[in-house]
């Protein structure tokens, strides 16, 4: 066996390749544990109470926050969530049960179009819808924008959940003499239901965490708003206008922004995974 | 140490001029495997001899497969496999401490129980084994080489005029006796066989057969089958495998006719599995 | 019965349609207030490299040139980096890390871009200016490395959204290998292949979806806005150089849109925001097709 060695060449070429790749992990993984460690690091040492009770002050004063940013971007995304998740869901429903209509096609297609458009330019389309007819900016357009990126993202999870469903639940209502609809909305919907809200709830912190689209239909405002009709404040959008300023209490001020979005995701995309997880093992155990 | 549950083959009546008598091409002696805790095979010893076909029987789940691939170390992808005792061919334990295991399924060649052509041409698959081996060092040599393989393996003359088109374009058979050109490309001494034809029709099964029959000559062969008939057909010699022991073994003519044990009777007049 | 269902069919089917009517109105709504521009400029925009507002003319050659430079950086630098990830993950790792690095891996993905772009900002750019500094006189000729060093330019956009792709592209590739049939893989390690070139086999059934998977994050790059235009130095100027400050489309039309104070200001910028739109469409509407294909020979040979 051994006097038929193989070539030593190919034996050290695979190694490498094993060992690249374990690398191209190692390389990934660099950037998460610095961006992780400077967010956290560099946020915290501004997060404090002002931050999240007082809203901006102007530059110099001490003990200026982001309140507005906050409030405003709790009611941007339940704003979107609003929008999104009536017509993502129902929208789902239809793309499980008329799965191979042509129809269903089309809006299958629709939606993993619209989760491909960059953000930017679905705030350019708010803009134009929401915006330029009223001339002036407001959270009502910032929520429309942001319900727009929600909707397929929401569609396509319900679409999948809705499928995994086991038959013999819909078999059994419509046996009991349901409606199609009866047997979707009271026994299939339900039982898909956690995971619906876990698809909503990641859902809302992807869109939680978007800049782009608010830029020209929410735009900002340093004052504390609730008013749908007027321009109002995110955490996003204000901590990009402090990045790029000159003012060192401002660049803080946005770290600690942004520790607050990077907790936000994590706690959703954590609780999303436990939750999933929990959902298999009852099944598991069905 | 006799172990009552294995009969140890006496040679056949008639040898092949190529046989020496007491020169195992394979010697398994004690093995036991383990995938983690579980022990899918236990104390299993079994000496093969040279141009052979030993046919492995037994009903699904016995370990018969899991017994096949412990020859050319193919469990040794999966993780948590581990094995105790020794497999020796042509003398040295493949398990041994630098055994190159590369080299080692270079000599000991398998073909599965579904047909697993590569998504490119005839040409292509048969040429892989030979390309990564380094077998032929002119693109004439390998041509050379691709078409003894296609020829042993009985399926030249289908193919010939088609060396280019894909190897997926075939019928199941035909891609079968594909991946068996493919095996013997790389020339091994053993060629394994994890039911070849179970997923055939019967005319196509039959071109297997025959086929294994003419490699007798040259190769040593053993096949896992679960068509009792096939083993009565095919082979010199059977092992009977049941939950993961060797139960018996010998003469493929005594075992259909006159078994030793109950076991093995049952099993093949139908009482179980 | 039949007619309640129906009813129901109809009535969910509405709002199934608001998705097809709002791509299609996004599609309108981009053409519609981009016309002015189109009708003054004509192809003549894409052609010419002056953007200068003020005066009225506008050139957007250098946005192109920018997304296009700085995609298609990213995808040189994330591509091999993404596959091995996948092919770590799926075939390399002991299982007991396969989750947690899955979870790592999704974790880089849903990272807001504006934080990545703060990292940029304060992070990377320095560490960028650091690199150009120290690069030798002897490549500063080339065109390829010339100009000041001043930190935010080509490079840093290319290494941000490097990292930005490479959970996307890592992923989709992940899933693709799994579906290669584990026969393929075996096949090979019976005629005696090495670990990498048993993959290599496997790597090749998944071709297709491979390339899709790479496609897809081509498509993530070229539409990525924030991080970009907070480390690219947003100078409308076509160069070659990996330190020149240069601009991309959609960081122009995130600086410039609320400034643009006249009517053809507004539509040159959303004629942009259309060729995005329509390039993006491409993009992603190709890789989707391309795994799909995979998807399906997977299936049909498995039948087979």
């Amino acid at each position: 066996m051994n006097s038929l060695g193989t070539a030593a060449p190919r034996k050290i070429l695979s190694a490498l390749f094993v060992a690249a790749c374990a690398l191209s992990v190692a390389l990934a993984l660099v950037p998460l544990a610095f961006i992780m460690f400077f967010v956290v690091s560099q946020g915290i040492q501004s997060l404090n109470l002002d931050f999240f009770l007082h809203d901006p002050r102007p530059v110099g004063e001490p003990g200026g926050g982001m309140r507005n940013a906050i409030v405003g971007t709790l009611m941007l995304t339940g704003l979107a969530a609003a929008i999104a998740v009536p017509i993502g869901v129902v929208s789902g429903i239809y793309l499980s049960e008329y799965r191979g209509t042509r129809f269903a096609s089309a809006v299958r297609f629709a939606a993993d179009t619209l989760n491909g458009v960059p953000s930017i330019v679905i705030g350019v389309f708010a803009y134009g819808v929401a915006v330029l007819p009223f001339k002036h900016f407001s959270m009502l357009a910032g929520g429309l924008a942001l319900g727009i990126m929600m909707i397929p993202l929401i569609a396509r999870t319900t679409e999948e959940l809705l499928l995994l469903v086991p038959n013999a639940l819909r078999e059994g209502a419509l046996a009991l003499g349901a409606t199609r609809a009866k047997a979707v909305l009271t026994v299939l919907v339900p039982a898909a239901l956690p995971g619906i809200i876990t698809g909503v709830v990641l859902a809302l912190a992807r869109v939680a965490g978007e800049t782009a689209p608010l830029l020209f239909t929410s735009f900002g405002n340093p004052f504390f708003s609730t008013s749908l009709t007027q321009p109002v404040s995110s955490i996003t959008v204000q901590v990009f206008s402090y990045a790029i300023s000159p003012y060192e209490d401002w660049h803080r001020q946005a770290w600690a922004g942004a520790l607050v979005l990077v907790t936000i995701v994590l706690i959703c995309s954590v609780a999303a995974r436990m939750a999933t997880a929990r959902v298999a093992r009852i099944r598991g155990g069905q | 140490m006799n172990r009552p549950l294995v009969a140890v083959p006496r040679p056949p009546a008639t040898s092949t001029p190529q046989q020496q008598e007491g020169q195992l091409k394979i010697d398994v002696d004690h093995l036991s495997f383990y995938y983690g805790a579980k022990r899918a095979l236990e104390d299993i010893s079994i000496k093969i001899q040279p141009n052979v076909v030993t046919a492995f029987i037994g009903p699904s789940g016995c370990g018969k497969s899991t017994f096949l691939r412990t020859l050319n170390r193919m469990n040794d992808i999966i993780p948590g496999a581990r094995v105790e005792g020794r497999v020796c061919i042509d003398g040295a334990d493949v398990y041994g401490q630098r055994v190159d295991v590369v080299a080692l399924r270079r000599k000991v060649g398998m073909v599965f129980q579904k047909s697993n052509p590569f998504p490119k041409s005839v040409f292509e698959n048969v040429a892989y084994g030979l390309r990564i081996n380094k077998m032929a060092s002119s693109r004439s040599e390998l041509t050379g080489r691709v078409e003894e393989s296609l020829k042993q393996a009985a399926i030249w003359e289908e193919v010939k005029d088609r060396l280019h088109e894909s190897a997926l374009a075939m019928s199941g058979g035909q891609q079968q006796r594909l991946c068996i050109a493919r095996a013997l490309a790389v020339r091994p001494d053993i060629l394994l066989m994890d039911e070849p034809a179970s997923a055939l029709d019967p005319i196509a099964t039959q071109r297997i057969e025959e086929l294994i029959y003419g490699l007798k000559k040259s190769y040593t062969i053993v096949i896992v089958t679960h068509n009792m008939q096939q083993a009565a057909r095919v082979s010199d010699h059977t092992a009977f495998f049941w939950l993961g022991r060797l139960v018996e073994y010998g003469r493929t003519e005594k075992i259909f006719t006159a078994p030793s044990e109950k076991l093995t009777e049952d099993y093949l007049t139908g009482r179980f599995g | 019965m039949r007619s309640r269902d129906l009813g129901f069919r109809l009535s969910i089917g509405a709002f199934a349609a608001a998705l097809l009517l709002i791509v299609t109105a996004i599609g309108f709504e981009l053409a519609r207030q981009s016309w002015l521009s189109i009708q003054r400029f004509g192809f003549d925009f894409w052609r010419t490299s002056t953007w200068d507002p003020v005066a009225g003319e506008f050139g957007a050659l250098p946005f192109i040139w920018g997304t296009l430079y700085s995609s298609i950086l990213a995808l040189a630098i994330a591509t091999p980096v993404a596959l091995g990830i996948a092919v770590f993950v799926s075939e390399l790792c002991p299982p007991v890390l396969r989750s947690p690095l899955i979870f790592l891996t999704e974790l880089l993905a849903a990272i807001p871009s504006i934080v990545y772009g703060l990292w940029g900002i304060f992070v990377l750019v320095p560490f960028v200016r650091l690199l150009e500094t120290w690069t030798p006189e002897s490549l500063r000729a080339l065109p390829l490395f010339s100009g000041p060093p001043l930190g935010v330019g080509m490079l840093a956009a290319g290494l941000v959204l490097a990292v930005m792709v490479v959970p996307f592209t890592s992923s989709v590739a992940r899933e693709v290998l799994k579906t290669v049939p584990e026969t393929q893989r075996e096949a090979a390690y019976a005629l005696g292949a090495t670990r990498f070139e048993a993959i290599r086999a496997a790597m090749f059934y998944a071709r297709t979806g491979i390339i899709g998977a790479i496609m897809l994050g081509f498509g993530r790059a070229l539409g990525e806005t924030m991080a970009v235009t907070m480390v690219i130095g947003n100078n409308p100027q076509v160069s070659l150089s990996l330190f020149a400050p240069q601009y991309t489309m959609s960081a122009v039309i995130a600086n410039e849109f609320t400034e643009a104070t006249d009517a053809l200001y507004l539509s040159a910028l959303v004629e942009i925001g259309l060729v995005l739109f329509i390039i993006t469409l491409l993009v992603n509407g190709l890789s989707r097709g391309l795994i799909w294909t995979m998807a399906r020979q997977v299936s049909s040979k498995v039948a087979a």
